[in-house]
């Protein structure tokens, strides 16, 4: 017994040492770091005075924390809202084997595989007003005026207004892929015997979606939703790219705004706060992940 | 959402990347086997035509001193996480070359090396390029040559509408609303949130005689709302709150625009758009008889502290780089104006595209003189506030207000 569990410790302990070294410690100097009054000089002769809580206040009291929270928990609910449903949409359509499914599934891969940059800066040049080929696809379909009351060109990311609809569209588009790919092996774990079962029982199609698939997706469901949330509270490259968090903080989050304190204010230590307050939150639903994903193990 | 590790490890903070990061690139450094002959130098020339110029001149260099010179190239944004990465493991490079307004900040940590030890003498240069590289009265880098901005305007546009060169602000306004027409405008700048976009504003704010002291005069809201108008009025579009330098640029190259506000660093593409005729002016005045000050651009060579030998090396490279005719050489590959007048007057005679660049450059303000390591704080507020009038989030008197507060405290 004792053997086999120091051979199981001995295995475990690469992982351990792994986690200890690029998460343990570096989250722990991110956390020395926030209260620190850390500046530029500190670096060089990591002189920082500590000042316990007061990089937290500072960033608290900030205008810019309210509407940074504001930002990030619209960007994350818009995006997961979409990328969930679509890929969903996606799954079930491609649940359904037809000549040339699989190579158009790999093809929808496609975002996912490109580095964000590219994506971004493709994605802000197709968003353009005056150039970019949204517009001009709306204009050429007549749904300006729908979007724009003035039937202009839709000011995607020069409007305070629009620029947020603009990176949450772009990262929809990002973000489908992983959706879709995870969604669609949940539902090639549902067995062919229920769906026959159902449509003896005289299911149509949206009863049987209501009373198999979805239940038995439920579990999938909490993956691809807790999954997201954490991959996307946290993105920064997105808007980075698309709206450089313009224009006028329309789209700063708390991840582009730590950013910001960081390397433009040189306020290292309110960067450090920023950021350890969004992992408490990503943590958090990272926690709430591991019971419910417990709960429903136990329940099954 | 970025389900890719790398990004995850950018991402989740970005401040305790410099952790991981510094620690695995404590090995850049040179090996103290070659003592004094080899250094390592950072630089930001990511563009391929001046990455290709500045190649040429260390390699110059390398062969007239005989030090080995070790290149490091990062693209412009991570220059100044590279510098503090390397501060925090004591393995900074033995001479790099920073943006300008960057340089006290470096300087203040205590990293840098006086060039005065090393006979490196500031005599003949721009003040304001002397000025940009002193911290608390000492001398920390220096320049072999500095940009600022000009209107570059297409002539072919210009004369095919029977429009003078502007050189006033009215005549600026009216020349760019003609000149706006067809999903054309009339005039192209940057007013991104970041450096850039302050950059590209403060020779609006400096010529009307505003202040960095205090953002919210009312000098500084008249030109806010100069630039304002610009846009709203349809001479300029408002995608320029999404235009870096080089989108302004490409929009200028695709016809898009028949004036742009740029800086000298582009000629050289300019010049390899041959159905492209341009012309170089100096940016306009607020009125008639009065003068544009832009800001001094451009990068400093500065020699971070590490051991006697090694310093020295690095003091006889920059030495040489900064010599009269690597610095004539540099300027003419890269569209830079020399730091030193003289030299700037003989480029001048063999460049005639650049003669506006160098007027401009002449009485141009350093961008850290006033406020020092406190700039880029400011800066950042500003570029906010030109944001916030463009969109019309808040007014150009309420938003420079706001800057003041939030940055110039």
């Amino acid at each position: 017994m004792t053997s086999q569990r120091a051979a199981g410790l001995a295995f475990l302990f690469p992982a351990l040492l792994y986690i200890v070294v690029f998460f343990g410690y570096p989250l722990f100097n991110n956390l020395v770091m926030s209260a620190q009054d850390y500046t530029v000089k500190s670096f060089y002769t990591g002189d920082a005075p500590f000042v316990g809580f007061a990089n937290y206040a500072a960033v608290v009291h900030n205008p810019m924390f309210v509407r940074a929270v504001v930002n990030t928990v619209s960007f994350t609910v818009g995006s997961i809202a979409f990328q969930f449903t679509i890929g969903l949409a996606l799954a079930l359509f491609f649940n359904d084997r037809f000549p040339g499914s699989d190579t158009l599934r790999s093809l929808l891969l496609l975002p996912w595989l490109l580095p964000l940059v590219v994506s971004g800066a493709v994605w802000r040049w197709m968003l353009d007003q005056d150039h970019g080929i949204v517009n001009a696809a709306l204009r050429a379909l007549h749904l300006s005026h729908l979007l724009h009351p003035s039937g202009g060109p839709v000011p995607w990311l020069t409007s305070t207004t629009w620029s947020m609809p603009a990176v949450i569209l772009t990262n929809i588009w990002v973000g489908i892929p992983f959706n879709l790919v995870i969604l669609h092996g949940g539902l090639r774990a549902i067995p062919d015997s229920l769906y026959e079962a159902a449509a003896l029982d005289g299911a149509n199609a949206w009863q049987r979606f209501r009373h198999v698939t979805w239940p038995l997706l439920r579990p999938v469901t909490g993956i691809v939703l807790m999954l997201g949330l954490v991959y996307t509270i946290k993105v920064f490259d997105v808007i980075m790219v698309v709206t450089g968090g313009g224009p006028a903080n329309a789209t700063q989050t708390l991840t582009t705004w730590s950013y910001g304190l960081s390397f433009r204010d040189f306020a290292f230590g309110q960067g450090a706060a920023v950021g350890n307050i969004l992992i408490l939150a990503a943590t958090g639903f990272g926690v709430l992940y591991a019971r419910l994903a417990r709960q429903s193990m136990d329940a099954a | 959402m970025a389900m890719v590790e790398t990004h995850c490890a950018r991402t989740s903070i970005v401040a305790l990347a410099i952790f991981a990061a510094s620690a695995a690139c404590s090995r850049s450094t040179p090996s103290d086997g070659g003592g004094s002959s080899a250094i390592v130098e950072l630089d930001y020339y990511t563009d391929a035509q001046g990455s290709a110029a500045w190649q040429k001149i260390l390699d110059t260099c390398a062969q007239q001193t005989g030090v080995r010179i070790q290149r490091q190239t990062v693209p412009p944004p991570q220059m100044l996480p590279k510098i503090l990465q390397g501060a925090s493991s004591k393995s900074l490079p033995n001479l790099l070359f920073t943006d300008n307004p960057t340089l006290q900040q470096i300087a203040s940590t205590g990293a840098l090396a006086p060039l005065a030890d090393y006979g490196i003498s500031t005599e003949g240069y721009y003040p304001s390029i002397v000025s940009a590289g002193t911290y608390q009265n000492v001398v920390y880098g220096l320049a072999p040559g500095v940009n600022g901005l000009a209107l570059i305007y297409n002539k072919d546009v210009l004369s095919g509408a029977g429009i003078p060169v502007p050189s006033t602000w009215d005549e600026l306004k009216s020349a760019a609303a003609k000149l706006s027409k067809d999903g054309k405008y009339g005039l192209a700048f940057s007013a991104i949130p970041s450096e850039e976009g302050t950059w590209q504003f403060l020779p609006f704010f400096w010529s009307n005689g505003a202040d960095l002291a205090k953002v919210d005069s009312p000098q500084a809201i008249e030109a806010l709302k100069y630039v304002t108008e610009l846009v709203n009025g349809g001479g300029a579009s408002k995608s320029v709150l999404n235009w870096s330098q080089n989108d302004v640029a490409d929009q200028f190259v695709a016809g898009n625009a028949a004036m742009m506000i740029n800086g000298s660093w582009n000629l050289a593409r300019l010049d390899g758009e041959k159905a492209l005729h341009y012309g170089v002016a100096p940016i306009p005045a607020p009125r008639t008889g009065a003068k544009s000050v832009v800001a001094l651009g451009g990068e400093v060579g500065a020699i971070p502290l590490s051991n006697k030998e090694t310093q020295q090396a690095a003091a006889k490279v920059l030495s040489c780089i900064l010599s009269e005719p690597i610095m004539l050489e540099w300027s003419k590959s890269h569209a830079y104006v020399p730091a030193k007048a003289d030299v700037a007057a003989k480029l001048g005679e063999q460049v005639p595209a650049m003669k506006a660049f160098i007027e401009e450059v002449a009485s141009a303000k350093s961008r850290s003189a006033e406020l020092g390591a406190k700039y880029p704080k400011l800066a950042k507020e500003m570029a906010t506030a030109v944001q916030s009038a463009l969109t019309g989030q808040q007014s150009a008197e309420q938003a420079l207000q706001r800057a003041q507060q939030a940055g110039g405290s």
